[in-house]
């Protein structure tokens, strides 16, 4: 178990190495940001002055050093665009991201489970049947189209709630939440169920088919045969079985929600960091970038390792369970 | 005279299928009384199970009872709406499954399972209904049963998980339990232990055991009475003695010719030829007649010979002369 | 078919500056506009080019971009793929980390990543020019893993048969075993593949032209042309944003189903 976990923790170091190479590598070899960030009358002293302060006149070796000293600390010196250091500007806008990718997640998982389990109890209805027919249409859409299209109904057509933007926002030492205020709520949810809306069509149909496949079981027809009532056997005995499997799967959902988050916030304009990753794209704003790159892949490589070593922990029961099976 | 737990008569299953209509079980009848252990017997595929999930009332679609009653107690059973139905179950008719690795739900303790049942059919506390709990996993053998009622069923061995199944199919007290290959899966040193178990239970209580298995050594050891099935109908039906000693109909010959039972000796196991027919192709006449040895024109151009229309215990339209008459092969 | 024949169906050339008037900017579907009366079926966008040739165009653009990414992601992805299965050792492993690293991701970050990388090198005068090969190269890199993974599994399959070991003791190049041998019997998985591919490649092109890190407004492509849209969701101006959406919607799905079609119609075994 342990050598196991470490062997994972290794090689989670090594992809995070990998990663930091290429945003190391975007530092040395991209473009000169000092064209981006001067406007056309610029100095030669301008110029200098820049370079030194964004350590750009250092040979190679020395910005390389520095660069892996000061990303471990968090530190990806100053955003070409905005002249701020790029921590302060993310630190300001992850919560937006965070609240953001939580209510969707919740929303996915919650929304995904129920409709899961219904298509599958009810297998043979119109409504669940319905239902299928446009978790099918819904995986095929790109997330953007369905955005607009909740814009368009209920910002344009009914004027119900408000098409971008957080609303008004509470600071909590450092941290800024739409949940307190009723205009920051009404401006979550039109992005958090474009953003869930993909993940919930995912779960739903992962939750339908392994739980169909547990409804098939013995101890399903043993339960029957015991005179329990289907609601017992359906949310008592199957559900139960059937969220083994999804809850692992659903946590490497999340990294995806994260990412995804790019595409809902630039048709929301939700502040997040998502935005700010597109904007520096944009730009070529490498700093940004290579920091949104790192904070991305620890928290990929983060929950990749934790549902690896949750696996492994529910893992053993299971063995157990098999090599008691044949006496 | 006793009423039976079980009455079927004449009960006929189909399942409709885009080639036709099949009937894995055609014009079955037989009693089962109480504290009386009826062992059904079979090659796999010809009805044995398909007529239990009927009692119970487990058929999966689209499987269904075209005709025939199926009566408990003397009540009618085969004609009760879905929750009638799961009402009897488990209070009036328990079941035992094959394979008891996968009958118990790996993620509830076993005592949730016991205390689940347990509530759903007698009117009894939660306390009370974990006391119950108790005294049933003791009756069926589990050592230490206070202690290992909170234990999950991977925690068991596969012969004490058949306990436990057994504990949960008799925990309300059913009149009629239905045991389904219930030793198959098993080690054959704890398939003694388990058939006695069953037998124990079965004379203490009163129950009536529906026993099928495919196994003759099984049947031998265990039934009082033993109904033969060969391709949805019944073959033969008596007492266990007579039909094992004394078998009237070829099958049934057959089917003992090629299990090793110690009363018989050190003789060489005979085969039956042939293999028994799907469902779909079925012979015209009786379906045994193409792999039987004594089979006569009529056989295999008349009407199939059935239990009732041929007032014997082999649906046979030739049963076999009394075994010591005749040589064995 | 209306994409690939846009320059002679198009009732006009949108992007030919001369003939624009910007006088015919915002004129609604089928309506006569206010100052020219020109008529325009879907009408126009905020410049005066006419929506359904900007959608035939774009749909042109969108179509390239997915099938030209698809086949570069398949080239590399079959080479690659080759290489390390036929050769094994060291270089199977480098290759296949890199794969494990990209696929911790999800393709359209890497892609973004890529597209931003080759924006930073390319000088700014160039880079409308070569957006759309920009795109191709990100969205291919970004997609090449699939095809290696499976290219190399086969051919861990097929190294181990016979023939194969045959052709390899009686002498024949390495090259020419993998040519001639394997690569015939891997390419019906590939061609599964690609065609999943194509539509998700579509659907990545429009997602990133839509996020402004793709086609630019000056060669819009579907995605682009309702980001453009978009901006006139309020102003009333629905048409800009309704037809492209709905073009793309329509593409997306028959894409999908043709898939499903080619991909029933490729396997056997899942018939």
């Amino acid at each position: 178990m342990l050598a196991y976990v470490l062997r994972r923790i290794f090689q989670s170091l090594i992809v995070l190495l990998a990663v930091g190479f290429v945003a190391f590598a975007m530092f040395s070899f991209v473009g000169d940001p000092v064209d981006n960030m001067l406007g056309q009358e610029r100095t030669q002293a301008d110029i200098d002055r820049l370079r030194e302060q964004l350590g750009l006149d250092q040979p190679f070796i020395v910005q390389y050093w520095r660069f892996l000293e000061q990303a471990a600390q968090g530190n990806f010196g100053l955003s070409y665009r905005q002249g701020r250091p790029v921590s302060e500007i993310i630190a300001e806008r992850l919560p937006a991201t965070i609240e953001l990718a939580f209510v969707s997640g919740f929303l996915a998982f919650v929304g995904g489970v129920g409709l899961g389990v219904f298509t599958a109890i009810r297998r043979h209805g119109v409504l669940p049947s319905f239902i299928m027919t446009a978790s099918l249409i819904g995986v095929s859409l790109p997330t953007f189209l369905i955005g607009i299209l909740l814009i368009y109904i209920f910002s344009v057509e009914f004027g119900w709630l408000p098409s971008f933007g957080r609303g008004e926002v509470v600071d909590l030492g450092g941290w800024t939440t739409g949940f307190l205020t009723a205009s920051g709520l009404k401006a979550l949810i039109l992005p958090a169920i474009t953003l869930g809306l993909y993940q919930m069509t995912l779960i739903m149909r992962l939750v339908r088919t392994e739980m169909l496949e547990v409804l098939r079981m013995d101890y399903i027809r043993f339960a029957r045969a015991r005179g329990l009532t289907e609601k017992t056997i359906n949310f008592r005995h199957a559900l139960k079985n059937t969220l083994v499997p999804v809850i692992t799967i659903t946590g490497l959902q999340l990294g995806s929600i994260i990412a995804f988050a790019i595409i809902t916030e630039t048709v929301f304009q939700w502040p997040g960091v998502g935005l700010l990753f597109i904007n520096a794209v944009q730009f070529v704003d490498i700093p940004v970038m290579a920091a949104y790159l790192m904070m991305i892949s620890v928290m990929f490589v983060g929950i990749n390792l934790i549902v690896d070593i949750l696996y492994f922990a529910i893992d053993p029961r299971l063995r157990i369970e098999r090599s008691v099976g044949g006496h | 005279m006793v009423q039976p737990v079980l009455s079927i008569k004449s009960l006929v299953v189909e399942i409709p299928t885009r080639k036709g209509v099949l009937r894995p079980v055609d014009r079955v009848s037989y009693d089962i009384f109480p504290g009386e252990i009826l062992g059904i017997v079979g090659e796999s595929g010809a009805g044995k199970s398909m007529t239990g999930n009927a009692v119970i009332g487990l058929l999966e679609r689209p499987a269904h009872i075209v005709s025939g009653d199926i009566l408990l107690s003397g009540n009618p059973i085969h004609n009760l709406s879905a929750s009638e139905f799961r009402k009897i179950r488990g209070k009036k008719i328990g079941m035992i499954f094959q394979d008891p690795l996968t009958s118990l739900n790996p993620l509830l303790t076993v005592g949730e399972q016991l205390v689940e049942t347990i509530i759903e059919h007698l009117a009894v506390s939660k306390k009370q209904a974990q006391e119950r709990a108790i005294a049933a996993l003791e009756e069926v053998g589990i050592p230490a049963a206070r202690e290992r009622i909170g234990s999950y069923p991977h925690q068991f061995s596969g012969g004490m998980r058949q306990r436990v199944v057994i504990a949960l199919a008799l925990c309300a007290e059913p009149d009629l339990v239905i045991a389904d290959e219930p030793t198959t899966a098993l080690d054959v040193s704890v398939q003694a232990q388990i058939i006695a178990l069953l037998k124990r239970l079965c004379r203490e209580r009163g129950v009536g055991v529906m026993l099928v298995t495919h196994d003759m050594g099984v049947i031998a050891e265990a039934a009082d009475r033993v109904a033969v099935m060969y391709a949805g109908r019944l073959a033969e039906l008596g007492a266990v003695r007579d039909v094992l000693s004394d078998p009237k109909h070829p099958y049934t010959y057959g089917l003992m010719g090629s299990t090793p039972l110690a009363s018989r000796g050190l003789k060489r196991l005979n085969q039956i030829p042939g293999s028994m027919p799907r469902l779909g192709a079925l012979p015209e006449g009786c379906a045994f007649s193409p792999r039987c040895e004594f089979a006569q024109e009529v056989c295999k151009t008349g009407s199939s010979p059935f239990i009732a229309n041929v007032d014997a215990q082999a649906a046979c339209w030739f049963p076999l002369p009394h075994t010591k008459s005749r040589s064995s092969k | 078919m209306g994409a690939i024949f846009a320059p002679f169906l198009a009732p006009h050339d949108p992007f030919n500056p001369a003939t624009l008037n910007l006088m015919n900017g915002f004129t609604g579907p089928m309506t006569p506009n206010q100052f020219t009366q020109d008529v325009f079926v879907l009408g126009t966008d905020d410049q005066g080019r006419d929506v359904l040739s900007t959608i035939l165009f774009g749909m042109r653009i969108s179509l390239f971009v997915g099938f030209s990414a698809v086949f570069l992601a398949m080239i590399l992805g079959v080479i690659l793929g080759l290489l390390a299965g036929y050769i094994g050792g060291w270089l199977d492993s480098v290759i296949m980390r890199v794969a494990d690293v990209q696929l911790t991701f999800p393709s359209i970050l890497v892609a973004m990543l890529i597209f931003g990388i080759a924006k930073g090198v390319t000088p700014a005068e160039f880079r409308d020019q070569v957006a759309i090969w920009v795109l191709i190269l990100a969205i291919g890199l970004s997609d090449w893993v699939q095809f290696a993974r499976v290219v190399r599994g086969a051919t861990l399959v097929e190294r181990q048969k016979e023939y194969v070991q045959a052709a390899q003791l009686i002498g024949r190049a390495n090259i020419a075993v993998m040519l001639k041998h394997i690569l015939p019997n891997v390419l019906n998985p590939v061609l599964v593949i690609a065609t999943i591919s194509l539509a998700l490649a579509i659907i990545a092109e429009a997602t990133l032209s839509f996020l402004g890190v793709g086609a630019p407004p000056t060669k819009p492509s579907l995605g682009t042309l309702i980001r453009i849209g978009q901006e006139y969701m309020f102003s009333g101006e629905w048409w800009i944003l309704f037809f492209p959406a709905i073009t793309l919607l329509a593409l997306a799905l028959s894409i999908n189903l043709l898939g499903d079609w080619l991909r029933d119609a490729l396997n056997p075994r899942l018939r």
